[in-house]
């Protein structure tokens, strides 16, 4: 295609080309700090003003769907950790319940409750980070900093429950990989308690922020019907007005025993966005309190031979332990759900985390298909940042909180 | 056969709906639906899916207005369905959201691999662009009426189709581009 074409193309009705003359192409990425990963983006400037915005993915594509028809059940949880790296446990989360799904089972209420729990401190820490990371893209240096402090202490937390920080690989089919250890209360009620000071810090540098509104006020503004046309979820359709939370419109792992609200933006810009994951933190904080106190006692994996693994005593002990770890370990053997398929889908910090599983009853899935958040938001990034000035494409980028990771898959 | 087929009649004597209300006006293209772990999906023959999903964004009740997700299958391994719906090797997935009833409908679009050609949907939502982009990358199905059809995660001089059964997990393609100490390195 011809350059002078392309620019015909491009050129909004609003701008009179006579005057502008021929539009300039930059490449923005993939190795671009404001990216976050490796996203690359070409833009047509008229002067500052962005005339089009081609966003160009597949730089971080690793195949984690082919890889979901040779792994099996189990296995492919490693895989989940690598798709939004921000918040691996949510990912985890949402596989191990699809699978669950397919098998019709449900966790009993102390495996339930401990997802739950992890799941919200991965919200608050994956929020944090895109908070931190976001703030210092457009020039405030110390949010960063003051939420990679806290996020920390979330890792810690993370790292003694699940043995890793970022490839945590916390789930099992069927139940969860230990149990918590003996001081996790403590430390996430310590956590807790000094959190929203902290948040309220965050608040006083940014919220009132001169600087901060006017780079993100009306800036990346999407109306709720686009929102929808876009299949936008979680806090960046929340920010449009639409109410949509799948942890109350369709409950999973025992979300409707827990007393929260859902934060609304109205505006649907960048701001909003902001507002939204703010307070969507200091909610689940109030889930995980919840949670912590009226967390049961019991086992957290289901009572199942086929299924979950015996005890390491039974396994060394009996035969029959040894003979159901075998069966579940062994290639060939393994997890077995029964023919069919299922979509389910959980509200991870980003927004609506898909997993389509298709079943032929072998040990490994005929398919995996995952829908991830970050794919929408980023198909609207034309729409968004249309028209606006080039300055303002990193805090919409920002706004939007693009993982490479689950974006190429 | 016959007996399975009146037994599941026998235990599910209502149609959904929506179901009622698509057999209602396109007759011929409802193939069959199946409501499996409380998910309800339903089976439409390729010349009328683009007016299906019409009528369920905006005529049926409730309307599925919220496209979640689209993607595709290939059954050519699964030797049942292939014999079920006519040697169509692939199957185009669509999964809709209703926001009125958050009630889910998945409309599954069996494509036959000699015309590897279904009608697009991005005048129906914006979403389904890259959705459809993404699945004529890693299948091969062309989308017929997409404004911009080319490979989304996949470089555009790549040659074949990833997800399709055959493609190997390993090996095509990896090697053939480097050369290995062969010419003066």
């Amino acid at each position: 295609m011809s350059r002078t074409k392309l620019g015909e193309e491009l050129m909004p009705k609003s701008v009179d080309r006579s005057t502008t003359g021929e539009p300039m192409t930059l490449s923005f990425g993939p190795q671009h700090p404001a990216t976050h990963g490796t996203l690359r983006i070409v833009l047509e400037l008229d002067g500052e003003t962005v005339l089009k915005a081609t966003p160009h993915l597949g730089y971080l594509h690793t195949g984690f769907e082919k890889l979901g028809e040779h792994l099996d059940y189990n296995q492919y949880i490693v895989v989940t950790d690598r798709m939004n790296y921000l918040s691996p446990l949510s990912n985890n989360f949402g596989y191990a319940l699809a699978v669950e799904k397919l098998f019709g089972m449900e966790l009993p209420k102390r495996g339930q409750y401990v997802r739950v729990i992890m799941a919200e401190l991965s919200r608050i820490a994956d929020h944090l980070i895109w908070l931190g990371t976001s703030a210092l893209d457009l020039g405030a240096f110390s949010v960063f900093l003051y939420g990679f402090q806290q996020r920390e202490k979330l890792y810690k937390i993370f790292e003694n429950t699940t043995g890793a920080r970022l490839t945590t690989s916390y789930t099992r089919v069927g139940g969860l990989l230990r149990d918590l250890y003996p001081d996790f209360e403590n430390e996430v009620r310590s956590f807790i308690r000094d959190f929203p000071e902290k948040l309220k810090e965050i608040h006083t540098l940014l919220t009132k922020n001169r600087i901060w509104m006017d780079r993100t006020k009306d800036v990346g503004q999407i109306s709720s019907e686009d929102a929808i046309n876009y299949s936008y979820t979680g806090p960046c359709l929340r920010a449009t007005g639409v109410d949509r939370d799948l942890r109350k419109i369709e409950p999973y792992s025992s979300y409707d025993e827990f007393d929260f609200d859902v934060p609304v933006g109205s505006n649907g810009d960048a701001y909003d966005r902001y507002l939204v994951r703010m307070e969507e933190m200091v909610q689940s904080c109030r889930i995980v309190v919840q949670a912590l106190d009226n967390l049961p006692d019991g086992p957290i994996n289901v009572e199942s031979h086929k299924i979950s693994l015996p005890s390491k005593q039974d396994a060394y002990g009996h035969i029959e332990g040894l003979i159901h770890h075998f069966k579940i370990i062994m290639d060939g053997h393994g997890i077995q759900p029964p023919v069919g398929e299922v979509y389910c889908a959980t509200e991870s910090p980003n927004g609506e985390l898909g997993f389509y599983i298709v079943s032929d009853g072998s040990g490994t899935a005929y398919r995996v298909r995952v829908r991830p958040p970050s794919f929408f938001h980023f198909q609207a990034f034309d729409h968004l940042i249309r028209g606006g000035m080039f300055s303002d494409m990193v805090a919409v980028l920002g706004s939007l909180n693009v993982i490479a990771g689950e974006l190429d898959r | 056969m016959s007996e399975q087929q009146t037994a599941a009649e026998v235990a599910e004597p209502q149609e959904p709906i929506v179901i009622q209300q698509l057999k209602e006006k396109f007759t011929d293209h409802i193939l069959t639906f199946i409501d499996q772990r409380s998910e309800l999906s339903v089976i439409v023959s390729k010349d009328a899916s683009f007016e299906i999903l019409e009528f369920l964004k905006a005529g049926s009740n409730p309307s599925y207005d919220f496209l979640v997700d689209v993607t595709a299958i290939d059954y050519s391994q699964m030797e049942d369905v292939l014999v079920e719906y006519d040697y169509a090797r692939f199957m185009v997935i669509y999964h809709l959201n209703s926001f009125m009833t958050n009630e889910r409908l998945r409309v599954k679009v069996p494509v036959n691999e000699k015309e590897l050609t279904i009608k697009s949907t991005v005048a129906l939502w914006k979403s389904a662009d890259w959705l459809e982009r993404e699945v004529y990358d890693m299948f091969g199905i062309n989308f017929d009426g997409h404004p911009n059809l080319r490979r989304i995660l996949m470089p555009d001089d790549f040659e074949g189709f990833p997800l399709r059964k055959d493609y190997p997990l390993r090996g095509r393609g990896e090697r053939e581009k480097f050369n290995f100490g062969r010419e003066n390195v």
